[in-house]
């Protein structure tokens, strides 16, 4: 794994850096890191990497406003790491173009999930098209037939239900706002915020093995829902 | 309206006034015994030296009078544009203060003190422009001639023939840093105003004629000198004070003058500011407010509130006591209980008989004085014909004196029954009796009518001789008088009698109007409400407008927030403001911006002025009325009470709180310092001994060390997080977003969140189906659960069963964490919720006893209420009741063409 994916960092904290380039070199990840916004808009115009991990508290310029930048010209994730926890932090990041979020302490696990779905994505996007099963071990979706099936048994969706799951599973892994999902299924009229979860519990009733205990769908409180990547 | 203050105060005033003097701008008076002496040369020549040093001088207003010496002294001074303004339709030239303030020079030249403004200037007169002058840190120089001082007006009127209409308060001259005379003997003065160096103005050169006379000169001069003198001498004294020096003058002399309707009350007032300023006493001006009060007409009333007001300017305390019939010992009482020690009272103008029947008032004072002083002021013969102010108001009605006609000759009729078969006298007895019941009922006039018909009804009719007025015996006279004179006393006595109830009706409703006020502004709970109410009084009792402001942080007036009926421009924001900042009355009806559509009181209480009452005169004579007035200022100072009131009390419940928060603060750190250096002396510990000795150490005990560093960071960051969200929550800083939420949602949501505290304690969910949605923070109501689970987890033993359950009433919703555990301690229920306190069970497990705290928190923050109990099976269970208000918007239903 000589030409493992390219991970570039924007972080001013020399104990963070240490910390993530021990994690990821470890990985196979190559790995770039840059302490100013400047130098990471530098790097990320010169070396092209496949996920940017930004940190919002950067010595010349606020993370957001680089994120809002680099997504002018560039596709490449970008996963925002952040001592900041605050729900309109995360949400201000996402709609600043961010593709995820991960509040500061975090494990490493959890940072290689997410730069996983990040990449897998991208890949995704690369060749095009995407694939029309969906499939966790309780359930599946088969876009193509437009079926949802619970253990091989077909469940019946609402249209909105249906559009719902499918926007879900289009972004698989990553976080969607409330904003964002009531743009993307309900559009631009006059949806209330309380439909959004209404509908998701009756997804979770249809689709979860315990409502009570989501496996799948997930609440990220205050910010939007996320679906778990199997 | 009695507001008197106790020497002390003035004392400490006084030391204030010293303080303040220190800081404040100086004003120079430039003073002079008459026109043409040279007071405006002289102060020109000294700005130009002044200026000549480096001081900012600029000219405010000059009035050069066409003088070439003077206008040369002028040049090369910078003046402060005047404002023109529009008088009567042609435009006048009127000094610009708001320029002059912003110019901000370091000293400005103020020409004739004396001087009236052009009606629409902020200030009626000049010498008020150079008091905001002054407060805003300018040096004024300034001149005045002796026949503007407030208090010598009278003298030189009796001195020169010429009354003088522009004055200046003595007061504001007493606020002179320096005073300099400028003194030009009479007969150099003359030879100027011959040779035409004295400005006179052709229309006032016959006036002027009499007034340059020799006489007049060296008269006026002389008052120049003593007025100069008497300056100098208070400066002195203030000086003396001021270093400490011990003071060798008269101290604590308390003059009290008495004042009433008359003339003759402007002279006393004078006087006595006069002989105060001599002595260096305090005084006051005393009404005595009697049955007589009601029966002046409203310019006599007016005139009584004119010479109070006086008074005031002067820098008298005033007073309203209410009398008797006689106010002699009235005065002495107040005098007694307010340590006068001399009173002044004005020489009688009454008839000798009447004061010989009545008895004087002066005499009854000085007879009953005791160790206070009673001085008498006489008044001229001219102004002594004062006008007959005793018109009683209102006219009988002409069924009053139809009654006395019919009273006689009821009794004429009954006495005509009884005649022959009784005594004469009963006869009399019957027309008194008539007399009697007449004064009862409509008073005096018409009952001396009865007396008057009573006599002649009497004569006519039993008489003899019968049937004509002739009276045959002469002793029958004396009989006539007496009856005469006892009809005469009953009306009196009775009109008396009757003007007293009056005036005691209208003193009980001001009395109950203010009552009802304090009433209602005790109950208001916030200022809000009190202002409310407050207007809602004022509006009610003078059947007008009223407005409230009060100031913000930086003592700026806000707006009202209801807007008033009228009008409430900027510009009445402006006058509000100035009142604000000046503690005086200003507005419509004052001399301060009298052209804004509304009076505006200053509300002082007791630590200064907490804002300002505006009202709008409806009627002009609704409240201008003197007993208006008062009332009015009785209403003020009452709101203005409740409002500082609700100051101290917001102060006091402040300071109390930063208190208790101070000492918690202190618990809190102490113990947040011992379980932050708990975890991190582990992770030191186990880090440190990796790092040195990491190859001899056995894998297993190495893995067990990471573990350790991991774990203890984690109960680190859990504290932090914990010690963040109570300081959020309590400084107010976090928001509560409430949105429908199902409740499965959030309980999904911590029960994810829990996985590893509860550590496979069995978790049995319980929500109905039906259940509504409810508003809720989802992020912080999550964490109430977490903290709840967490807690079942901490204070169980393991593999105990844990419950969480809901249930709806319709109006709330309830959820509740149970667990098997050995449940709380009797007691203890309300109190695990304070912050720090763990329950007595408590294990070793540390954390700052913050959970719970953070849990009421939040629940309370929703509105809604959180309780532990134990339960009856054994266990602890926490409820969680939060308020449903109402339902969502129902979802639009969805066509059920379904996806397969």
């Amino acid at each position: 794994m000589t030409a493992g994916p390219l991970v570039l960092l924007i972080e001013d904290e020399a104990q963070m850096r240490r910390f993530l380039r021990a994690a990821l070199e470890s990985h196979g990840f190559r790995f770039l890191e840059a302490v100013t916004a400047q130098e990471g808009t530098a790097l990320a115009t010169s070396h092209n990497p496949d996920v940017i991990l930004l940190d919002l508290g950067l010595p010349d310029l606020d993370g957001l406003e680089l994120a809002r930048r680099l997504r002018e010209w560039s596709t490449t994730p970008i996963i925002v790491i952040s001592a900041r926890g605050q729900e309109e932090d995360k949400v201000g990041a996402l709609d600043a173009g961010a593709d995820d979020y991960l509040t500061k302490p975090f494990g490493t696990g959890e940072l290689l999930a997410r730069i996983r779905v990040a990449l897998r994505h991208s890949a995704l996007a690369a060749e095009g098209r995407e694939s029309p099963v969906f499939e966790t071990s309780h359930w599946r979706l088969d876009q193509a037939r437009r079926e949802v099936t619970v253990r091989g048994e077909v469940v019946h969706l609402t249209p909105l239900e249906y559009k719902l799951l499918a926007t879900l599973v289009r972004h698989a892994g990553r976080v969607l706002t409330h904003h964002q999902l009531l743009r993307e299924v309900w559009g631009h009229g006059s949806a209330q915020p309380h439909y959004l979860r209404v509908y998701m519990a009756q997804l979770r009733h249809k689709l979860e093995e315990d409502p009570a205990r989501p496996q799948c769908f997930l609440t990220e409180p205050g910010v939007g829902y996320r679906l778990r990547w199997p | 309206m009695t507001s008197e203050r106790p020497d002390p105060d003035a004392l400490l005033r006084k030391v204030q006034d010293e303080e303040t003097r220190a800081q404040r701008a100086k004003l120079k008076v430039f003073f002079g015994a008459s026109p043409g002496v040279g007071k405006t040369y002289a102060m020109l020549s000294e700005a130009r030296e002044r200026k000549a040093m480096g001081v900012d001088v600029v000219i405010g207003v000059v009035e050069t009078h066409g003088r070439s010496e003077t206008a040369a002294l002028v040049e090369g001074f910078e003046s402060v544009p005047p404002r023109e303004l529009p008088y009567r339709g042609i435009f006048m030239q009127e000094f610009d203060l708001e320029a002059a303030k912003r110019r901000k020079p370091h000293l400005i030249l103020m020409d004739e003190l004396a001087h009236t403004n052009v009606q629409g200037s902020r200030h009626e007169k000049r010498w008020q422009d150079v008091l905001d002058l002054l407060d805003a840190g300018i040096d004024v120089y300034t001149t005045i001639n002796v026949q503007h001082m407030e208090s010598l007006r009278d003298v030189v009127a009796q001195i020169t023939g010429i009354i003088v209409r522009e004055s200046v308060p003595d007061t504001v001259l007493e606020r002179a840093d320096e005073f300099e005379l400028v003194d030009l003997p009479p007969e150099d003065l003359l030879q100027r105003l011959r040779e035409g160096k004295v400005y006179v103005p052709d229309q006032a050169r016959h006036a002027l004629d009499r007034f340059f006379r020799k006489g007049n000169l060296l008269a006026l001069r002389e008052l120049a000198l003593r007025q100069t003198a008497q300056n100098v001498d208070a400066q002195m004294r203030r000086y003396m004070a001021s270093e400490g020096i011990q003071k060798t003058w008269g101290a604590g002399d308390r003059l009290l003058v008495c004042v009433g309707p008359h003339q003759l009350s402007v002279r006393l007032v004078r006087a006595t500011r006069r002989l105060a300023a001599t002595l260096g006493g305090s005084w006051v001006a005393l009404y005595v407010e009697t049955a007589r009060h009601l029966r002046y007409a409203p310019e006599d009333q007016a005139r009584i509130e004119a010479h109070l007001r006086l008074a005031e300017q002067l820098g008298a305390e005033t007073a309203v006591i209410e009398g008797g019939t006689a106010i002699g010992p009235d005065i002495l009482r107040f005098a007694r209980e307010h340590n006068i020690t001399k009173i002044v009272v004005g020489k009688p103008a009454r008839p000798r008989l009447r004061e010989l029947l009545r008895g004087s008032l002066v005499d009854e004072l000085i007879r009953n004085s005791g160790d206070i002083d009673v001085f008498v002021i006489t008044g001229d013969e001219g102004q002594e014909a004062a006008r007959p102010a005793l018109e009683p108001r209102a006219r009988e009605p002409w069924t009053a004196w139809l009654w006395a006609v019919f009273m006689v000759t009821a009794a004429s009729t009954v006495g005509l029954l009884l005649f022959r078969r009784t005594e004469l006298a009963d006869l009399v007895m019957l027309y008194v009796l008539g007399i009697a019941l007449v004064a009862a009922r409509h008073g005096r006039r018409p009952s001396l009518l009865a007396s008057f018909l009573s006599v002649a009804a009497f004569d006519f009719l039993f008489i003899p001789p019968y049937h004509t007025f002739a009276v045959g015996d002469f002793r029958h006279i004396g009989t006539f008088a007496i009856l005469m004179f006892t009809g005469w006393l009953i009306g009196t006595l009775t009109e008396r009698i009757r003007q007293q109830a009056r005036l005691a009706r209208v003193r009980e409703q001001r009395t109950g109007a203010l009552l009802r006020l304090s009433k209602e502004l005790a109950a208001s709970a916030g200022s809000m409400e009190l202002v409310e109410s407050a207007i809602h009084s004022v509006a009610a009792q003078f059947h007008t407008e009223a407005v409230i402001l009060l100031p913000d942080a930086n003592r700026r007036l806000a707006a009202p927030r209801k807007a008033p009926a009228f009008a409430f421009t900027d510009q009445e924001q402006g006058v509000a403001q100035w009142v604000f900042e000046h503690g005086e009355p200003g507005g419509r009806g004052t001399a301060t911006l009298p052209g804004s559509r509304a009076t505006y009181l200053p509300l002082r209480a007791s630590g200064g002025i907490v804002g300002v009452m505006g009202v709008l005169p409806e009627g002009e004579a609704q409240w201008t009325e003197p007993d208006q007035r008062t009332l009015l200022e009785a209403f003020a100072s009452q709101t203005a009470l409740a409002v500082e009131r609700l100051h101290l009390a917001a102060r006091h419940e402040d300071a109390r709180r930063r208190m208790d928060e101070e000492q918690l603060r202190n618990t809190l750190l102490s113990s947040v310092s011992h379980d932050l250096r708990t975890p991190l002396g582990a992770i030191t510990g186990a880090a440190s001994t990796l790092l040195e000795q990491g190859e001899a150490i056995p894998e297993a005990t190495q893995r067990e060390l990471f573990r350790s560093i991991q774990d203890e960071a984690q109960r680190m960051h859990r504290l932090v997080t914990n010690l963040l969200d109570i300081t959020r929550l309590e400084s107010g800083a976090v928001v509560v977003r409430k949105a429908w939420t199902p409740l499965e949602e959030v309980v999904g949501l911590a029960l994810n969140r829990t996985e590893q505290s509860l550590a496979g304690r069995p978790v049995k969910v319980e929500l109905p189906p039906d259940l509504p949605l409810v508003p809720l923070d989802e992020v912080l109501l999550s964490q109430v659960l977490v903290n709840l689970l967490e807690n079942a987890g901490k204070h169980t033993p393991p593999g105990t069963p844990v419950e969480v359950r809901a249930w709806s009433t319709g109006a709330a919703v309830t959820l509740v964490v149970a667990d098997g555990g050995p449940g709380l301690v009797e007691g203890e229920e309300e109190r695990i919720f304070d912050k720090l306190v763990r329950g007595s069970r408590h294990g070793g497990e540390p954390g700052a006893g913050l959970g719970l705290a953070i849990c009421r928190a939040i629940v309370e923050a929703h509105g809604g209420r959180i309780q532990a109990a134990n339960r009856s099976q054994g266990g602890a269970q926490f409820l969680v009741t939060l308020p449903l208000d109402g339902a969502p918007p129902e979802l639009p239903t969805e066509s059920e063409e379904g996806v397969e």
